[in-house]
């Protein structure tokens, strides 16, 4: 019997969604073939096919949202949200979590095998889009025989990628719920991206892409992004109440190892890493957000003027890495263009990171806001 | 659905399937109504981040953003209706607020209780600050910051170049009263305006 408020033990599913036969188009013209999605699903869909919702991830997350594989001690990234009695109720909703393309948990990324060559694509993989990410989330609905979403969800990357579905295909998503996200980023925020990738790169051990070849990971460099990228998730206060100054217990004499407390945090999280993660999923994707811009497309807002999408916005008031000002960018295009937008800040000491949590005004808002989507149905 | 009879008065000053702008909206009930019945689209902002709740549960778009500092984010134009309801008594700055509502709609609706009626300059007379079923507060607490009368509100439309297309008079329980209703500055409990940008 799982938990009360658990989905119980689940297990990812794999789907070929494209063939070298009929391969992927992307954004850019390139082809991708063949291309296998990881993904999961949460209750059951109704027979109307009426209460789908597809949770989009961040950067480095994949497609266990809730629940635990057979064995685990963790439970699925976002399961504070998601189960029976939970704000994303699985007894009412149909919830769908799929690995995005490029990513190494399953999905087809630029780890996988190149067809042609029988070795890793590497830097060979072609360069993504926010549009293709959405094109094979929705290739995976086709798979599932669902036609249109209840709602699509996301947080931080995973929040962009819903704007660009909206954005697209708004007669596909009723409700769009877009957190923590940004339609823009800035010169700061493709800086520290910048800084990671410099990172991963200039690794010895990233031979141009081919480590795997030579039976190697790029370890410094990606341990050295993801100690950076933490260091942006958090807000002060969130580091300050974690840790304070609190000397690393194992610290003998000053000098320049693990002396403090945040160190040690920041060094484990860069290891843990390296056990879930590629560098080069870590770059390709990194690079998608630095590009995206949806609103500089002179026919943004074309899609949704004929077909409005009902979207929520929401930031939290600590987060530096994706501030309030992003999400006001995201509101004021939407409303401008007569879409019925609900946008709020929520109050959080957690920074970035707040959209993982479980936040009680943060909560109850997408409680509030999912009861009323379901309430209403599909448009 | 019954609507407060105050609610009720600008929902029928509302033409249907507007794009109405609710200030200070509360828990989304007007718009909800004017959404429902009236086929209007529209948004409303509020502060108080439990009527934010409350909107969001009623199916209303609704903004928690602050009146004072947040209205440049709507475009000139924008709405076809500004409604502020019994909320220009709670603004720092209700001249830059009325300004605003001026530039992003072509219809404003304003509501506010009226300081001057005679109940309440009576009291003052006695040497205490004026409470009612209007202002139901005591003087340290409570979300007024601003207090005004029917003349003095109507001045500053004037400055502001809004032009009252008309005035709905209420009594103290929120009934409207009669057009042959005299004195209004002195008997009135609230009014509601029409107004209209030049």
């Amino acid at each position: 019997m799982p938990a009360p408020g658990s989905v119980g033990q689940v297990a990812t599913l794999a789907a070929r969604l494209f063939t070298a036969q009929s391969p992927l188009r992307l954004a850019s013209g390139a082809v991708l073939g063949p291309v296998d999605v990881a993904y999961e699903t949460y209750g059951t869909l109704s027979a109307g096919k009426d209460n789908a919702v597809f949770i989009c991830h961040a950067l480095t997350g994949d497609a266990h949202a809730a629940g635990f594989h057979e064995g685990a001690k963790r439970p699925g990234w976002w399961d504070n949200l998601i189960g029976p009695g939970k704000p994303l109720d699985t007894d009412r909703f149909f919830v769908i979590s799929a690995n995005l393309l490029g990513g190494c948990q399953g999905t087809t990324g630029p780890s996988s095998t190149n067809p042609d060559t029988g070795r890793a694509y590497g830097l060979d993989f072609p360069l993504l889009d926010m549009a293709d990410f959405v094109t094979v989330h929705r290739a995976l609905l086709a798979h599932l025989g669902i036609e249109r979403l209840l709602a699509a969800l996301g947080g931080s990357l995973g929040g962009m990628q819903v704007l660009e579905w909206g954005l697209r295909h708004p007669e596909q998503v009723t409700n769009a719920a877009i957190v923590a996200a940004s339609s823009r980023l800035t010169a700061q925020n493709i800086a520290f991206s910048a800084v990671a990738r410099r990172a991963i790169m200039d690794d010895p051990d990233f031979h141009d892409g081919r480590y795997a070849e030579v039976g190697v990971v790029p370890r410094l460099g990606l341990r050295t992004a993801r100690m950076m990228a933490h260091i942006t998730y958090l807000s002060e206060d969130a580091f300050s109440e974690k840790f304070g100054r609190t000397p690393h217990p194992e610290r003998d004499k000053p000098g320049f190892g693990i002396d403090f407390a945040v160190e040690s945090y920041l060094d484990h999280q860069g290891r843990v890493f390296l056990e879930r993660f590629d560098a080069l999923s870590y770059l390709y994707l990194s690079r998608v957000m630095d590009y995206f811009d949806p609103f500089s497309r002179p026919d943004a807002l074309h899609g949704v003027a004929a077909s409005p999408v009902k979207f929520l916005v929401l930031s939290f008031d600590t987060d530096w890495r994706f501030s309030t000002d992003h999400s006001r960018r995201i509101v004021k295009h939407l409303q401008n263009a007569a879409q019925p937008v609900t946008f709020r800040e929520i109050p959080s000491s957690w920074g970035h990171d707040s959209f993982l949590l479980p936040v009680a005004r943060y909560h109850d808002t997408l409680r509030g806001w999912f009861g009323r989507a379901l309430r209403e149905g599909l448009r | 659905m019954t609507l407060r009879p105050d609610l009720n008065l600008i929902a029928h000053l509302v033409p249907g399937s507007s794009r109405v702008l609710d200030l200070g909206c509360g828990d989304g009930t007007l718009l909800q109504h004017l959404i429902a019945d009236h086929d209007c689209t529209g948004t409303g902002v509020e502060i108080d981040p439990e009527m934010v709740l409350g909107a969001i549960d009623s199916g209303v778009p609704v903004m928690e953003l602050d009146l004072d500092a947040d209205l440049a984010l709507f475009d000139t134009g924008s709405f076809d209706t500004v409604v502020l309801s019994r909320t220009i008594q709670t603004l720092r700055h209700p001249e830059l607020v009325l300004r605003e509502m001026a530039r992003i709609g072509r219809q404003l609706i304003v509501s506010v209780p009226n300081f001057g009626l005679l109940q309440h300059r009576l009291m003052l007379l006695r040497g205490r600050m004026p409470m009612s079923r209007e202002l139901p507060y005591s003087w340290y607490d409570t979300p007024n910051l601003r207090f005004t009368t029917l003349v003095d509100l109507e001045d500053l439309f004037a400055k502001l170049g809004l032009a009252i297309e008309q005035r709905i008079n209420l009594s103290l329980a929120g009934e409207p009263l009669a057009k042959s209703f005299r004195a209004a500055n002195l008997r009135a409990g609230a009014a509601v305006y029409e107004l209209r940008g030049v």
